[in-house]
């Protein structure tokens, strides 16, 4: 493929890159062509028409044209209106981010990046994607403004202090790619460079297994419980002080008895709260609505084994 | 090449760039038309940010426009629209060479402006002794919702700059007041009162503006 | 054919004493003390570009740290805009020369002239103490919430523009109302110079415009000093609001740098191809229609800030829009030169440089007007060079054309020939090697405000350094030949160029009346078809 880029490009590593080359060069080319047009004009005119001696004379009178005035008028407006409409297209298929696209969450910070992928996993300066699949960003600023640029995905936004911004990009080949920082942000804003990694979709899963094994290996179950209840969001329907929010709290709940919306009841164990968490809808606690979302594909064993664990430590 | 000579006619007040009387005043009035509208651009900046704010959190700008007193807003439109009535009193009497009364008028009009200074003066010192302050210096907790500083730096700043200009104002008419009492001013040259005088109105306007979206709009 | 010496009564000569030049009401001497000062400015942002230049001649440290790089790159963009190009060709040249052209014995409010030179130093002034008090670091555009929080000399700086501000609307006010009121008998709006138009363009856009960016110093500073939180995230305020603000003038702000060089041009193309200007009214209106757009444009600095897909396909339409006036004029110019008489003349080599300079500035801003290819290219050195090209190559040449084309009438005496073309190619050569490599690092990639940057970009960094020695020494000799011909310069008549305007007309230097008798006009500025007039 395209890895060199081209003079004035750098390569072209996005899905969308080629699109954005493409309006580059055809303004490109439009340019030289009236540049050329106009110091071709102008050189021919000043030459061919040059002083001669220093005799004044007098010049024919031409003060308009029309046809010539309708022609420079008209034709430039055609070709921007052409451009105009391709920029704005390209721009909605670069700010339109699709559906199915993986998530991270961008921090930029003075003066590093901070990647969080729904996993858990947190990476600071290095991003690891896989290849072929889009990817949605999600940033924010911890301080004060920073721009996330890519130049080989052809990619740049703003990211701020008080709301979101979003990006996205697919990677079209395995490689390593320069990210910088494009908003002045002091003192170190030079430094503020980070890599995408792009990798095939094995070598990302397991680079995220890894991390995520890494994550909790050595940290006691409980412990591990406590930060997944956090990561994962359980705090926005289950409190720890015996609230009731969307779900019922987890304080105390191990070792009661519940009862179902069925009218069945069951002592609250090790099972039941596994089954809970992977096939909510099994058992549902009366006064609730069956809400939760199945965590079957987004918990692996170790982490379920940690959040009974964590839910058994909190006592009445 | 013709030679267009004026100086036949030259009275004092014409300066010696201009060629008649007219010319001067009609480039005076033009000069501080387009005053008038850098002054409308500056105080726009800020109408923008109350629209912006208050189209982020109108809850907010409700409940805190609660905290300002309509009556005393009221009185001083009321002290504001008076005093634009007798500048232009000052003017049409100076018109007529009436400068004594004229005088009465403008010496009015800064009593009025002076009592318009008083009463923002008792409700600026009210919200501090409140803590109802700009920004970082906001202490008050009476009102409900998220950053209620917002609101009081947007008044501060709309009525704070308004308050500049109302003493700019005070010593401007001050000098008319002056060249009038030197009789400087009279039926043939009062171009200076005339221009103070539309500023005025402009002072005046800003605040009929500033009246409703900071007290009355709830 | 020329006179033994200067003559007598000038404004220069007559009245003496450093008195009568500081509390002068005289538009010639008040012209004469702008160019004093914003070419002390020039000289001084001119230094900090050579630095930045040295410092980025190595991706690593050369000779400064990476705090005094910011800080250098954003007191030369500082001190270029606000103190050098801004009031540049209108508070020096116009002052100078507007007056004459419009057959007037002064501006309409020759005190408040004064008072905006005096306005424009003490502004100045607090510009330099930012310098030496920590200089600021934020970049000329001051972004929150990095200036609200930044430990340097922000203040300071933010009351300098504050205060330069009112001396520009002081300008632009002065200027509108002189060109309404003040025009000589016979000189209609269709008789009056390009120039004139364009400085009357400029005008509506400083009276406009600089109100805007006055509230938005006062909320900076009003922010730092007493945590107004207007622009705080943390208060509940928006930075981006900021943006807005700042753009919403400094966009209008770019025509007033540009318009007026425009004017030049006119004057410059016209006098030295002895031509009847092509299409008087295209680009007359065009500059008034430049100027309203402009106030419609400023979103486009803002497309990758986070603002709606709908607001940024509206600023982008626009933007290309306000392009086809500026592609007329040139147009215009091109045209213009047919059927000429042209001389090649050191004002001419500069008005040629401009046609060449500002189609690379033009044509490159509809890159950058492109949505799809301004995400890629916003903050980069494309930006650098394109806003160089524009204000660089076709301000600040214009108004070296200027100076070069009004010299003797402002002086009376004439340059070296020979050195002033010499010069005017070294500029154009330092200045064409120094930023065309800048458009291709940008396309590659290299973001700006950059202290040390990745090693491939170091090719071209080469290039532009050297670029920028060039555009020193052009800067150094056409120093030492203008300040050499204010006193040995060989003397001139009253029209040493054979041009038909009205500033032509009077002795060089002017009497301190401008004109012994007021002249009436009887022809347009360009009818070179019909009058022949000597070189005298």
């Amino acid at each position: 493929m395209n890895n060199q880029g081209t003079f004035m490009m750098p390569p072209a590593e996005s899905t969308l890159a080629h699109e954005v080359d493409a309006l580059y060069y055809f303004i490109y080319y439009v340019s030289l062509f009236f540049f050329v047009l106009i110091v071709a004009c102008s050189l021919y005119f000043v030459l061919r028409f040059r002083r001669k001696g220093k005799q004044v004379e007098r010049t024919p009178d031409i003060s308009h044209n029309t046809f010539l005035e309708i022609l420079w008028t008209v034709v430039p407006t055609v070709i921007l209106a052409i451009i105009f409409v391709w920029g704005f297209r390209g721009y909605l298929k670069l700010t339109i981010v699709p559906k199915d696209a993986l998530q991270i969450k961008v921090t930029g910070q003075r003066w590093f990046w901070s990647f969080d992928y729904p996993e858990g996993v947190n990476s600071l300066n290095d991003m690891v994607v896989p290849v072929g699949k889009p990817i949605a960003l999600l940033m924010s600023s911890q301080d004060v403004i920073h721009s996330f640029f890519v130049p080989a995905f052809r990619i740049k936004q703003d990211v701020l202090p008080n709301r979101y911004t979003q990006a996205w990009f697919e990677a079209k080949n395995v490689g390593e790619y320069d990210l910088l920082c494009a908003e002045f942000c002091g003192t170190q804003h030079s430094s503020m460079l980070g890599k995408v990694r792009v990798v095939s979709t094995q070598d990302y899963n397991r680079w995220l297994e890894e991390a995520v094994g890494s994550l909790g290996a050595g940290m006691p179950l409980k412990d591990l419980g406590e930060k997944l209840y956090t990561s994962k969001q359980c705090f926005t329907c289950h409190s720890l002080d015996g609230t009731k929010i969307q779900g019922p709290s987890f304080k105390g709940r191990f070792g009661s008895e519940a009862v179902f919306t069925d009218g069945s009841k069951r002592t609250v164990d090790e099972n039941y709260l596994r089954e809970s968490i992977l096939n909510p809808q099994a058992k549902v606690v009366a006064g609730y609505l069956p809400v939760m979302p199945t965590y079957q594909s987004l918990l692996k064993e170790r982490e379920v084994d940690a959040l009974v664990e964590f839910i058994k430590s909190l006592k009445p | 090449m013709a030679t267009t000579s004026t100086h036949s006619a030259h009275p004092d007040y014409l300066q010696h760039h201009f060629s008649d009387p007219q010319q001067q005043q009609e480039a005076a009035k033009l000069g501080m038309w387009i005053f008038l509208l850098t002054e409308v651009l500056l105080f726009g900046g800020l109408f923008c940010a109350y629209v912006i704010y208050r189209s982020w959190d109108p809850q907010l700008f409700i409940n805190a426009n609660k905290e300002l007193s309509v009556p005393l807003g009221a009185l001083n439109t009321i002290v504001l629209i008076t005093s634009s009535v007798t500048m232009a009193l000052a003017i049409r009497c100076v018109q007529l060479n009436k400068s004594k009364q004229s005088a009465a008028y403008l010496i009015a009009t800064l009593a009025f402006a002076a009592v318009f200074l008083v009463v923002k003066y008792f409700e600026y010192s009210h919200k501090i002794h409140l803590g109802q302050l700009p920004g970082q210096f906001y202490t008050y907790t009476g009102i409900e919702g998220n950053n209620p500083h917002i609101f009081f730096s947007v008044y501060f700043m709309m009525t704070g700059l308004h308050g500049l200009h109302v003493l700019g104002g005070m010593g401007a008419i001050g000098w008319v007041l002056w060249k009038t009492v030197k009789r400087q001013l009279h039926s043939e040259y009062y171009t200076p009162m005339e221009n103070v005088g539309l500023y005025w109105h402009l002072v005046d306007m800003i605040w009929i503006f500033l009246f409703p979206l900071l007290y009355l709009i709830g | 054919m020329y006179d033994k010496a200067l003559p007598q009564p000038n404004y220069l000569s007559e009245p003496k004493g450093l008195k009568s030049w500081l509390l002068t009401t005289d538009h010639k001497r008040i012209g004469l003390m702008y160019f004093a000062a914003i070419m002390g400015a020039f000289i001084l942002g001119g230094i900090f570009a050579m630095l930045i230049r040295i410092e980025l001649i190595s991706p690593s440290k050369v000779m400064m740290g990476a705090d005094a790089y910011n800080q250098v790159f954003t007191l030369h963009g500082a001190i270029m805009i606000f103190l050098f190009i801004i009031p540049s060709i209108p508070a020096a040249l116009g002052n100078l020369i507007l007056p004459l052209m419009l057959g007037a014995k002064d501006v309409a409010f020759p005190r408040l002239n004064l008072c905006s030179w005096y306005i424009y130093v003490f502004g100045a002034l607090f510009a330099v103490y930012s310098m030496f008090a920590n200089a600021v670091d934020t970049g000329w555009t001051f972004y929150t919430p990095y200036s609200s929080e930044t430990g340097t000399a922000v203040i300071s700086m933010a009351l300098a523009v504050f205060i330069l501000g009112f001396s520009s609307i002081f300008t632009g006010l002065n200027f509108i109302v002189t060109i309404h009121k003040l025009r000589a008998p016979g000189l209609t709006w269709y008789k009056l110079p390009l120039f004139v138009w364009a400085i009357y363009a400029t005008g509506i856009l400083q009276v406009m415009a600089t109100p805007v960016i006055g509230i938005t110093m006062v909320l900076l500073v009003l922010e730092r000093v007493a945590g107004i939180g207007i622009f705080d995230p943390a208060m509940g305020g928006d930075p981006v609001l900021f943006q807005h603000f700042f753009w919403f003038y400094s966009h209008p702000a770019v025509y007033i740098m540009i318009l007026p060089g425009m004017g030049i041009i006119s004057e410059l193309i016209t006098a030295f191809s002895r031509k009847k200007i092509f299409g008087y009214k295209a680009i007359a209106y065009s500059s008034l229609a430049i100027a309203f757009i402009s106030f419609l444009v400023w979103g486009h600095h803002m497309f990758v800030s986070g603002q709606s897909r709908f607001a940024a396909m509206i600023f982008s339409f626009l933007t290309f829009f306000v392009a086809v006036p500026s592609a007329i004029k040139v147009f215009n110019w091109m045209a213009t030169l047919y059927k000429g008489s042209i001389s090649f003349a050191t004002p001419m080599l500069y008005a040629l440089s401009f046609l060449f300079l500002f189609a690379i500035g033009g044509l490159t801003g509809v890159f950058l007007g492109a949505l799809a290819v301004d995400v890629h290219l916003h903050d980069t050195y494309f930006v650098v060079a394109h806003f160089h090209y524009v204000m660089m190559g076709g301000t600040v040449v214009a108004l070296l054309g200027g100076i070069h084309y009004w010299w003797p009438k402002v002086f009376g005496r004439m340059y070296s020939e020979v050195w002033g073309k010499v010069c005017a190619a070294l500029v154009f050569i330092g200045f064409n090697v120094t930023f065309l490599p800048q458009f291709v690092m940008g396309s590659q990639g290299m973001p700006r405000r950059y202290y040390t940057y990745p090693e491939q970009y170091q090719a071209m960094h080469l290039f532009s350094t050297i670029g920028s020695w060039i555009l020193g020494v052009g800067f150094l000799i056409m120093t030492i030949y203008l300040l050499h011909s204010v006193f040995k310069g060989r003397i001139v008549g009253k029209n040493p160029w054979g041009a038909l305007t009205l500033e032509w007309e009077t002795t060089s230097p002017p009497s301190p009346h401008n004109f012994e008798a007021t002249p009436e006009v009887t022809h347009g500025p360009y009818d070179y078809d019909k009058i022949v007039v000597e070189p005298t």
